[in-house]
């Protein structure tokens, strides 16, 4: 909304400096977007009245060789690219000598053919608007040619007009109007405001000025007037345009300009009929399935059930609070030359308005301002004042006739304790604030005893206040008003919390290990492209293949959201690599979706009260589950290469040291088990598990992913979900034994597909209680073990709890564990 | 009788005397430390003859024994002399030559493994967590696909409320009314801390959120912010600007502290903007916008099953990488977004 300093202040008498309005506005919560100065225009600038032109030929696009009248003996050659005007009219000139807005020095040159003595010039070049469809044309008898053109366009050097521009939130409707925006600063300024709404005298009428009937709840009122005679040709003032100017509207016609200006003025879209064009009565009524309009923007429109609107005989003329139909569009002249009009001002539903306004996708100046709500009692007031103007600009006159039907929705008083804002605050305010800040937004104020014994008030909302509805409200207002720098600042004290949870510490435990161990972390967005399922190699049947899809994704290929990270966490590594890193470890630790099989509806409880266990239930059970997963992607070396010798390529059992150190980190202990597992490779993925459960899965990436995917060659993985790692924080101790330990090597020969894993954990359970630690040292095949075996060395650790263990114990203690080594996979003793 | 005259030759001074030139000869004619320490146990250790002289002392008649003793002492303690005098030489020269010898380069770089990081939000997010753990508060979180409940009816965003085109929405399944979102704020994780925990609540919740804004030097699809939540019986808006003092100075410095300007949030009535004095703002110490907040508006605590007649709370929220923008001169939002090693690395971990 924009609004200039000139017309605020009409309604003020005076305003201060454009700053200190900006700041005044900004104190009362309106935001400021920008405040737009008076442009710097130095040098000779005049009205001039274009005499005569030629319009020169041969040349891309029409212009013209002007003959202007500047106020001198001799008229100005002047060129000209526009066509937006005629003969005799009044037009501003930039004369040699002058600098336009944007150090734009204007001098006489040679174009086209001839010396252009000056600049006719547009409204944005002159810096006063935003239109440069054409030059700026003065309405007829505005000025005199040669007059300075400066004070008409609020560009006096000791008046400047600014425009500021401000950001309405969608609670206060009512500032999308001079009306709304004056009576805000006069509260900031506490100033006197005379309300514009209360300057037009709605007269009595006699009779309709229309059939007009309302079939649904969305329109509660409907006020028609009628105009009849307009002049087609009469401009509309100047003021006018410029005010709309200075608004950002672009100045059309006196009947449009009329409507706009009312909206801007005092809030209330109206919307103007050809009278002649209409038949039969007006109804305002839902669509009807197939029915179609061709709007004023000349686009045919499929209509919706839910759509509102106003029809006559003929069907559908508009768009119910959100533009005309075409067909009753202000067209031309009737036989007697003039227009009659009938002048729309209704009162409608917000929440209809901004369906239809979304369905259509067709926001207006009008849907803007009925979605947030107009004051209800604006219709016959906004019908008049558009009326009169079009009366006294157009030489039209009014019908004798109003329709005004239906009824102004009655705001319900508000009641609150009397020092509810004091409360709510921590101030003590002065007596009386809350009062007087509530009577100075238009609220009639009573005070009464309430229930509790106390002083209460009892305010009732004006009509363009229907934000009003709870005591929170007039809080606001109150707080507000007062200003929010004088609310002091105490901390609260809360009760004692527990701190993180096993969970969050958990998280943080995992994410640090990794960092620590080289891994660098990177959050990319979840949006998976599903192609990628392909990519991965997934059977047509894998549940992995089943996504959330986001309806409106930014990127229409990526539009799944996965029950993975590795899509996201691969991407980055390929635009790592692209910008020239070569050695890469990354990590993500994020949420994953994971869809039902089947959609469970979703409920929409009531929000009057908290909803029952059974629809919170039937919320989370229809929500997809969500786990936290942490996944990890390495490429390139592992080691770098340096003084102390090669580098160390990324393997494999990176990506399984990495499981197992989160495995680690959140203090369980993870199996290693041989997995098959796209995308990885088959004979080089491992799953990771607590016990049997499998909780993730890591090692190289499958060939061919790598290369669909363009990954760096033998790119490997790890992804698990944390969510599955039980939370233990409560581990026994381990009794430490102060005697010395005996280590004892053996090497086992066994068939080269027994898992080393399972070889030492066969020793582990052999071992009994006096194995402490076996470790694997080293791994042989060759000709010495045969083919098809291999030799597996193992240092097993024994140590007493008690005593200091001999080597015959040590040594029955190992024979043992080999038996069952034996036993379990022919595992000889080498 | 072959033991015994073994005995008192050992005994005997001109043994002892033998022994100890051996000893001395011997440490004389080591040339390191190393080779000092090697031949020390043949004549130092416990089966070197002047030891050995020394155990068989216990055999000998008292007054004999006495003498033999301080002959034997005498013996070992010159040895030990010369063995002690060798070593310091020994020492010296190694310190002056060896070890000089053995100098390397420590410049040499050791980066043998790479350098890993965490992303500044998440560091930032847990700043922001242990400062309000510090105050007692708690951290909650809650799903990113979450129901349009949630996310708007029980924070008061009307059906149809313009409010609710503010926030431009991803949705989830086959329409606009599947009723699951991408969540916009974490603004419902904070209804869900009003309707799964007893009161009072103060809660901080950090998280990701997701708006349909194309990704550009300062907007990102996908962003994070952090809420905080206080209901309890009592709770005004001076505790509200106090909680966000406590927070701007924990962040921002002591000399930082925070404004409010009025706004609207359907979720709070009153409602405010938060502007943080920055000391260390580009171009001199200013007011920078920080985030939103308010005192928890009545129709939430009511759909929450809170009762606002006895209950009250504020709220408040800012966006991560917003903060992270200003705080530590991040020019580009795509930095933080693109996963580029180099932007991590330089947060460290």
């Amino acid at each position: 909304m924009r609004v200039s300093q000139s017309w605020l202040a009409e309604l003020l008498g005076d305003v201060p400096p454009a700053d200190e309005t900006a700041e005044a506005f900004v104190r009362v919560g309106l935001e400021i977007e920008d405040v737009h100065r008076a442009p710097e225009l130095t040098g000779p600038l005049v009205v001039g009245r274009v005499l005569e032109f030629e319009v020169l030929t041969g040349l891309k696009k029409p212009i013209r060789w002007c003959q202007v009248e500047v106020g001198e003996a001799q008229p100005r050659g002047i060129i000209c690219g526009a066509s937006n005007f005629a003969a005799g009219d009044l037009v501003v000139v930039a004369l040699p000598g002058a600098v336009l807005p944007g150090g734009f020095a204007i001098s006489a040159r040679k174009t086209y053919g001839h010396v252009s003595d000056g600049m006719i010039a547009s409204a944005r070049e002159l810096g006063i608007g935003a239109d440069h469809a054409g030059i700026l044309v003065l309405p007829p008898d505005t000025a005199e040619p040669g007059e300075d053109a400066r004070p008409l366009l609020g560009l006096s050097p000791d008046a400047p007009d600014a425009v500021i521009e401000l950001n309405v939130t969608p609670d206060r409707g009512y500032c999308f109007s001079v009306r709304g925006l004056a009576r805000e600063l006069a509260c900031s300024l506490d100033a006197d405001y005379a309300d514009p709404a209360m300057r037009v005298t709605v007269p009595p009428a006699i009779g309709d000025a229309w059939p007009v009937e309302l079939a649904d709840s969305g329109c509660p009122r409907f006020v028609a007037r009628r105009v009849n005679g307009v002049d087609p040709t009469a401009p509309s003032p100047w003021w006018m345009q410029r005010r709309l100017l200075a608004a950002g509207m672009r100045p059309i016609s006196l009947i449009v300009d009329v409507t706009n200006y009312v909206m801007i003025e005092l809030g209330q879209p109206l919307h103007a009929y050809d009278a002649s064009c209409l038949s039969g009565p007006i109804v305002v009524r839902r669509a009807e399935a197939g029915e179609k309009l061709r709007t004023l923007d000349d686009v045919e429109r499929t209509l919706d059930p839910d759509d509102l609107l106003i029809t006559d005989d003929s069907g559908p003329i508009g768009l119910a609070g959100v533009m005309g139909g075409a067909s009753t569009e202000i067209s031309g002249a009737n036989e007697h030359g003039r227009i009659d009009v009938l002048i729309e001002a209704a009162h409608f539903d917000p929440a209809v308005i901004a369906r239809v306004a979304r369905r259509h996708k067709l926001p207006s100046e009008a849907s803007r301002r009925f979605e947030r709500t107009v004051d209800p009692q604006l219709p016959p007031v906004a019908a008049e004042r558009a009326a009169q103007l079009l009366v006294e600009h157009g030489r039209a006159a009014v019908a004798r006739g109003r329709t005004d039907v239906g009824a102004a929705p009655q705001p319900a008083p508000v009641e609150m304790p009397l020092e509810l804002p004091d409360r709510v605050a921590g101030v003590a305010y002065p007596p009386g604030a809350t009062v007087r800040r509530l009577a100075q937004v238009g609220c009639a104020v009573e005070l009464v005893t309430g229930d509790d014994g106390r002083g209460h008030v009892v305010a009732t909302p004006p009509s363009w206040r229907p934000d009003l509805g709870q005591p929170a409200d007039l809080v606001e207002e109150v707080l507000r008003l007062e200003g929010l720098d004088v609310i002091p600042s105490v901390l609260p004290s809360a009760p004692g919390g527990r701190g993180l949870t096993p969970a969050q510490q958990r998280r943080r435990a995992v994410s640090r290990a990794l960092a620590e161990a080289g891994y660098v972390e990177v959050l990319p967005f979840p949006f998976v492209d599903p192609t990628v399922w392909d990519a991965f190699g997934l059977a047509a049947d894998d549940p992995r293949r089943r996504t959330v899809h986001v309806l409106n994704p930014l990127d229409a290929e990526r539009a799944e959201l996965a029950g993975t990270l590795l899509p996201g966490l691969l991407d980055t590594l390929v635009r790592n690599r692209s910008r020239g890193a070569t050695d890469l470890a990354l990590y993500h630790i994020g949420q994953v979706v994971l869809p039902h099989a089947k959609p469970l509806p979703m409920p929409d409880p009531a929000v009057d009260g908290r909803p029952s266990d059974a629809e919170l239930a039937q919320i989370e059970a229809a929500l997809p589950a969500q786990p936290v997963h942490v996944s990890a992607v390495l490429a390139g070396d592992r080691e770098a290469r340096g003084w102390w010798g090669p580098g160390r390529s990324a393997s494999w059992a990176d990506a399984v040291q990495a499981g197992l150190l989160v495995g680690q980190a959140a203090g369980v202990e993870l199996r290693v088990t041989a997995a098959t597992h796209p995308p990885f490779h088959p004979g080089r993925c491992a799953a990771l598990r607590v016990g049997d459960w499998i909780v993730g899965h890591a090692g190289e990436l499958h060939p061919k992913v790598v290369e669909v995917l363009g990954l760096p060659e033998r790119t490997c993985a790890m992804e698990l979900d944390l969510d599955l790692i039980p939370l233990d924080d409560r581990r026994p101790a381990p009794r430490v034994s102060p005697y010395p330990p005996i280590a004892v090597d053996v090497a086992l020969v066994a068939d080269a597909s027994v898992p080393a894993a399972e070889l030492a954990e066969a020793l582990s359970a052999g071992g009994g209680e006096l194995l402490e630690e076996v470790r694997l040292f080293d791994v042989y095949t060759g000709e010495q073990v045969g083919a098809g075996r291999r030799s597996l060395a193992f240092t097993l650790r024994f140590r007493a709890p008690d005593r200091t263990l001999t080597s015959e114990e040590a040594n029955a203690a190992r024979d043992s564990a080999v038996a069952v080594a034996a036993e379990r996979y022919a595992a000889s003793q080498r | 009788m072959t033991e015994s005259t073994d005995v008192m030759s050992q005994l005997h001074p001109e043994s002892l005397d033998a022994a100890v030139a051996a000893a001395v000869q011997a440490f004389a004619g080591a040339s390191d430390l190393a080779a000092l320490a090697a031949v020390k146990p043949a004549h130092l250790g416990d089966r070197a003859p002047l030891l050995l002289a020394r155990r068989e002392l216990g055999s000998l008649p008292g007054p004999e024994r006495a003498e033999a003793g301080k002959r034997v002492n005498a013996a070992r303690q010159r040895a030990q002399e010369a063995f002690d005098a060798r070593r310091e030489v020994l020492v010296a020269e190694r310190d002056e030559r060896v070890l000089v010898e053995e100098t390397i380069d420590v410049t040499l770089p050791w980066d043998r493994t790479p350098r890993g990081a965490r992303h500044p939000v998440t560091q930032i997010s847990e700043r922001i967590a242990d400062v309000f753990v510090g105050m007692g508060w708690e951290v909650a979180e809650g799903p990113e696909v979450e129901s349009s409940w949630l996310n708007f009816d029980a924070l008061n965003f009307g059906k149809d409320h313009p409010a609710r085109t503010m926030q431009d929405t991803f949705y989830l399944g086959d329409s606009e009314t599947s009723g699951t979102v991408l969540r916009t704020h974490t603004s419902p994780v904070q209804a869900r801390a009003l309707l799964e925990r007893d009161l009072p609540v103060y809660v901080v919740c950090p998280g990701r959120t997701f708006r349909t804004d194309a990704l550009d030097t300062t907007h990102t699809p996908v962003f994070h912010q952090v809420e905080g939540l206080a209901v309890d019986k009592g709770i005004t808006m001076a505790h509200l600007k106090g909680t966000l003092d406590a927070f701007a100075r924990a962040m921002f410095g002591a000399a930082s502290r925070t404004r409010l300007r009025t706004s609207f949030f359907p979720f709070t009535e009153p409602s405010a903007e938060v502007d943080v004095w920055f000391p260390e703002k580009k171009g001199g110490a200013g007011w920078v916008e920080w985030g939103g907040c308010g005192m928890v508006n009545p129709n939430v605590l009511r759909a929450c099953g809170v009762d606002p007649d006895v209950y009250s709370g504020f709220a408040f929220g800012m966006g991560l990488e917003r903060t992270l923008m200003f705080r530590n001169g991040i020019p580009d939002m795509r930095d933080m977004v693109e996963g580029d090693v180099r932007f991590s690395r330089a947060f460290g971990i």
